[in-house]
């Protein structure tokens, strides 16, 4: 009776541009402003005032199309989409609809067994909405006594991509999802950071018998605030689904809202109302027709991407280890490490690990230095290591003072400490030679110590148990 | 010609959050189904390989430079608003 039930998964994915200003007004766009100083009558909807499109948006935009392999429209269409919420002042949003900029991509996210390719529906232009305050209320959506607007973000530039159902699982979601991020900051349109929200994405789930083809109802997963989230978050949506088909039920069309920061609670679930936008052509814009020429050199722009670093790495290290790299934006510093003469499995274990921990912008470091340090690494103690790691972007870094703070590793040197340790504790040494193993600790510990952490604690844990042992 | 439902006819005034009389419920229905007639005249020519108008000028590719301007003064961008709350617009609740 219990089916294999196949999950089918959805994107959308909304990116905001750093470009300096609006979408369709010069008022800067970015944080920094009190609320409401990047305001003018185009973004507030004084009555008058027309919108005039951000030409390095809309190149943007067309580069992301290209780098995900879309068809650029030789026309495009601006469209008012019609809503009233305290968040538009002019109740609609300028989106695009059926003549978007970009359309019928794919991304292929490489896997451990080969690449997944994900279609890209389309890739639209929109402006974004203002910040909403909900007062005297939990942060919660019900319950407030007044909204207070700040228009800052308001007409700022987004762009929305949406897949096609091709995701079957949460993981692949989950790995579209930071493919799709470390593309749009490689290609310099976006800081794509989900917690300040420059990155946000919804998700559309539904299930259906495995090899059936049907599109059941959906769920929309809406504010997901990061990757493991989201997987988590499609992984108990797809089991409640099923739960309710095995149980003879139907699910319900709705909206799961997660409020940011309470992702272990349980998400606030509103039916879906039957939308009417009410689309139709901004007649304050005229249409967008790219220029080949400009569509050409917007493409020459774009570098080896991501996805092909990944499987380009992948032949060097494991799968795992390329996409971490590639994902976290660290694979540029570890060719260039490896280059320096840095072991690849070391380098790649160094960054991904210590180096992400330090914070340091990988674009700053001075990879010769850098492999130095790498190639001593296990002779460092672990503290001038990590502090090393956290200088590696600053000007005139260099490994030299910390390549002198090499472990002391020889037996010859290490030998008369560690003879003075067991001697002044003549008991204790009695005590781990009648069987109480425990206390090898207690005299390495005396050894670090007067060694002031120098010791190479592997080789002192050999030479204390050894003279222990009396051997 | 088709002309427009009473049912269409609120669902349009509840989308615009208009609330109607009896009376102008069936003002409405009359003159939205006139417009309508007129405007579907357009249906009656072969319009195959006419492509879509999305605006009206032949013009194409208006854009500007993504260079800052100046924005508004608070004072200028409050002038009109119906309550302020420190530098907030104050809304009834959402």
């Amino acid at each position: 009776m219990s089916e294999t039930w196949e999950p089918v998964i959805g994107l959308e994915i909304h990116v905001q541009l750093k470009t300096e200003t609006k979408m369709f007004c010069r008022c800067r766009n970015g944080f920094g402003g009190g609320p409401n100083t990047q305001t003018c009558p185009v973004c507030l909807a004084f009555p008058g005032a027309l919108p005039v499109p951000n030409r390095r948006a809309i190149e943007e935009a067309i580069k992301l199309g290209l780098a995900l392999d879309c068809t650029i429209a030789a026309r495009a269409v601006f469209h008012r989409k019609n809503y009233f919420y305290p968040d538009n002042p002019k109740a609609y949003q300028i989106s695009q609809y059926d003549e978007p900029l970009c359309s019928n991509g794919r991304l292929a996210v490489p896997t451990a067994d080969g690449d997944v390719t994900i279609g890209i529906t389309r890739a639209h232009l929109e402006e974004d909405a203002a910040k909403n305050v909900h007062v005297a209320a939990s942060g919660r959506l019900h319950g407030a006594t007044a909204t207070l607007v700040d228009f800052n973000r308001c007409g700022t530039p987004l762009i929305e991509i949406v897949t096609e159902p091709d995701i079957h699982d949460a993981d692949t979601a989950k790995r579209f999802l930071q493919l799709l991020r470390q593309t749009v900051v490689e290609l310099d349109l976006s800081d794509a950071e989900l917690e300040k929200g420059s990155m946000r994405f919804d998700v559309n789930v539904s299930v259906r018998p495995a090899g059936s083809g049907e599109l059941r109802t959906r769920t929309e997963l809406k504010n997901m605030n990061s990757f493991n989230f989201a997987a988590k978050g499609i992984e108990r949506e797809i089991a409640r689904q099923i739960g309710i088909y095995e149980a003879g039920g139907e699910v319900q069309q709705e909206t799961l809202h997660f409020v940011p920061g309470e992702e272990d609670s349980p998400p606030i679930r509103s039916k879906e109302e039957a939308q009417d936008y009410r689309y139709f052509p901004e007649p304050d814009l005229v249409p967008v027709h790219p220029p080949a020429a400009l569509v050409e050199r917007l493409r020459a722009e774009i570098g080896e991407l991501p996805g092909a670093r990944i499987g380009r790495i992948a032949d060097t290290l494991s799968f795992y280890d390329a996409d971490v790299l590639v994902t976290g934006g660290l694979d540029r510093l570890w060719s260039a490490l490896v280059g320096a003469g840095a072991d690849a499995k070391e380098a790649a274990n160094v960054l991904s690990n210590q180096f992400v921990a330090a914070g340091v912008d990988p674009g700053t470091v001075n990879a010769a230095e850098l492999a130095k340090l790498v190639a001593a690494r296990a002779e460092i103690p672990r503290a001038a290591f990590d502090e090393a790691l956290s200088k590696a972007g600053d000007a005139g870094f260099a490994a030299g003072p910390y390549l002198e703070q090499k472990l002391v590793a020889d037996a010859g040197e290490l030998d008369p400490v560690i003879e003075r340790v067991i001697a002044a504790s003549p008991g204790q040494a009695e005590q781990f030679r009648s069987g109480k193993e425990g206390l090898l600790g207690f005299f390495v510990g005396q050894v670090m110590k007067e060694t002031g952490g120098k010791a190479d604690p592997r080789i002192v844990n050999e030479r204390v148990r050894a003279k222990l042992s009396g051997t | 010609m088709a002309g427009i439902s009473k049912d269409e006819v609120l669902h349009v005034a509840r989308l615009a959050r208009l609330e109607l009389s009896e009376d102008e419920v069936a003002r409405f229905q009359e003159q939205l189904s006139a417009i309508l007639d007129a405007v579907s005249k357009v249906s009656e020519l072969d319009l195959a390989d006419v492509p879509p108008t999305a605006h009206p000028l032949e013009i194409e590719n208006a854009w500007a430079e993504d260079e800052p301007r100046p924005c508004l003064s608070l004072d200028d961008v409050f002038a009109n608003a119906p309550e302020r709350d420190d530098d907030y617009f104050r809304m009834p609740p959402a």
